[in-house]
């Protein structure tokens, strides 16, 4: 697989920088080219470019973003999540009419997931799955606890975005070029027979312990 | 060698290079050796400092200095460049103190479009009224149209949740970071008997003025500072470090009186305005930022912290300043 950057992709960051001014903390690890899944809260169209710009650029150029389906498949989207992000993308919420059917379906979102890691690549995921306001985060929802026991060796790195939903709400085409905050935490991995609900609960915590301290 | 009367970059450069404006190439003369002794003495003080307080002190002291190298650099080159040059300067400035000030205050999702009009076309417009010097309009865009335009623009949102404190916090943004101090690009547009050409060397002077109050108080206080001012807002603001910081920017002020259309009197009495309009803007936007919750607005420029932070005096004295020159040199 090659190792170059689409120059588009380049360019979007640093225009995504720019306008987000983003301050970058890494508190709980270094930044490191090892199989990782960052994950994060999600408010703003800017989350993944944010992130993904903040990662020096050999890490850059192994990390992929997973984005919905249902809403990165068509024309300029589809190009620019594909070609130029590499993302990979997932079918989000059931589709299936049994209970059987949707955990086939999930269990069919993981496979593509974990082959899509390979043994090189680290993925950008978005546990909510879906943008909120801001103010509170959403429950997460348990691809996540899939994933991290698929590949049990992986470092899951918790990474809080601040101020984004303020810079480019969901709805909003227009950003208004406000100074955000990245805040990377302490990369954590699936205890043995954790439950599901005990380490979504976990994870989301991870990610809200990194806000900033005296903001709500 | 001959330069062409129409101005821009190459003109302006050959102009200082061939002695038309010997004046201005002085102040710069001058600023270089300030920095020059500056980095001096911040090298000899790292030697000799023992203790591991002192050190910090003296390490965010030559971080400061090395900031400012950078800062009297990019200034410099934008008054070599010519009025557009300093006018983008200027609205490259008011866009990040806003930014940096806007981030601070708790604005809502119904803000958003407003504020979007407050970056992309309230802020250029100001500025580009002073590019095509039109005075009348300049005057008035922001403390009354947008100063209309804001509270009508959010409650179209729909959002009437502390509205008025929204609107209020908003509006005394674009009038400090953007109104107040477009007035020191502004002294470009002002015409003096005698002195046409030389506007540049009026901007300068304001400046310098004001950062010397800054880096005075700084300096007299660190070396006397005993009785706070106001220790509730500022820790760091002494009677020792105002007066000193005060005292020795007038005095400044005056030893340049050959640079401006001043008698040394008067530019006097103009550095005393400025010094004071200086400290009060340091001490209200102190005051802004101790109830924010933070020590300073952004972490832009190393050692000083944000932009906001390094422009907050400017913003008070070019108002006052570009209003006193207006009134009593113009005729």
């Amino acid at each position: 697989m090659s190792r170059r950057i689409h120059p588009l992709a380049s360019v979007i960051a640093a225009v995504a920088r720019g306008i987000s001014g983003v301050q970058v903390r890494w508190l709980g690890c270094r930044p490191d080219v090892k199989q990782r899944i960052y994950f994060a809260n999600h408010t703003s169209h800017l989350d993944f470019v944010v992130l993904w710009s903040a990662l020096p650029g050999e890490v850059r150029a192994r990390t992929r973003p997973v984005a919905a389906k249902d809403y990165w498949d068509s024309g300029m989207r589809a190009y620019l999540a594909q070609n130029v992000f590499r993302a990979v993308l997932v079918q989000r919420g059931a589709r299936a009419n049994t209970p059987e059917e949707a955990r086939a379906e999930a269990a069919a979102v993981i496979d593509r997931l974990a082959e899509a890691m390979g043994e090189t690549e680290s993925l950008i995921f978005f546990p909510e799955g879906t943008r909120g306001t801001g103010e509170t985060m959403a429950p997460f929802r348990g691809g996540l606890y899939y994933l991290a026991k698929k590949r049990p060796d992986v470092e899951l790195v918790p990474v809080y975005l601040e101020n984004l939903y303020r810079i480019l709400p969901k709805g909003e085409v227009l950003p208004v070029p406000l100074v955000s905050l990245l805040t990377f935490g302490e990369p954590m991995h699936l205890k043995d027979a954790e439950e599901k609900r005990d380490f979504l609960e976990r994870a989301g915590a991870a990610v809200s312990a990194l806000r900033r301290k005296g903001q709500s | 060698m001959t330069t062409s009367a129409s101005g821009g970059p190459a003109a302006t450069i050959g102009w200082l290079v061939h002695g038309k404006d010997p004046q201005l190439a002085w102040l710069f003369c001058g600023v270089l050796g300030v920095l020059i002794l500056a980095s001096v003495i911040g090298a000899t003080l790292k030697r000799t400092a023992k203790s591991e307080a002192a050190r910090a002190t003296i390490d965010n002291l030559n971080a400061r200095t090395r900031a400012w190298w950078k800062m009297c650099a990019i200034f410099a080159l934008t008054l070599l460049v010519g009025r557009i040059g300093s006018l983008v300067l200027f609205a490259l400035l008011s866009l990040l103190a806003l930014r940096e000030y806007i981030t601070l205050m708790p604005t809502r999702r119904g803000d958003h479009r407003t504020l979007v009009w407050t970056f992309f076309f309230i802020t250029p417009l100001q500025y580009y009224l002073i590019a095509i010097r039109w005075y009348g309009f300049f005057a008035i865009m922001v403390p009354a149209m947008a100063f209309l335009f804001i509270p009508t623009r959010i409650a179209l949102s729909g959002d009437t949740q502390c509205f008025l404190e929204r609107a209020a916090k908003i509006q005394f943004g674009i009038m400090i970071c953007l109104y107040c101090l477009s007035y020191a690009p502004a002294l470009l547009m002002i015409t003096i008997p005698g002195f046409a050409g030389h506007d540049a060397r009026l901007l300068l002077y304001l400046v310098l003025v004001v950062q010397m109050t800054d880096v005075m108080k700084y300096v007299w206080g660190k070396l006397l500072g005993r009785h706070k001012i106001v220790p509730l807002v500022s820790p760091n603001k002494t009677w020792e470090g105002f007066v000193g910081g005060v005292l020795s920017a007038t005095a400044v002020g005056a030893a340049l009186w050959w640079a401006t259309p001043f008698t040394p009197l008067q530019s006097a009495g103009m550095s005393l305005m400025i010094a004071l309009l200086g400290a009060a803007g340091g001490l209200v936007m102190s005051a802004i930022k101790r109830d924010a919750g933070v020590k300073d607005f952004g972490t832009m420029i190393e050692g000083h912290g944000g932009i906001l932070d390094r422009i907050d005096s400017l913003c008070f004295a070019a108002p006052i300043f570009f209003h006193l020159v207006r009134y009593y040199f113009v005729p």
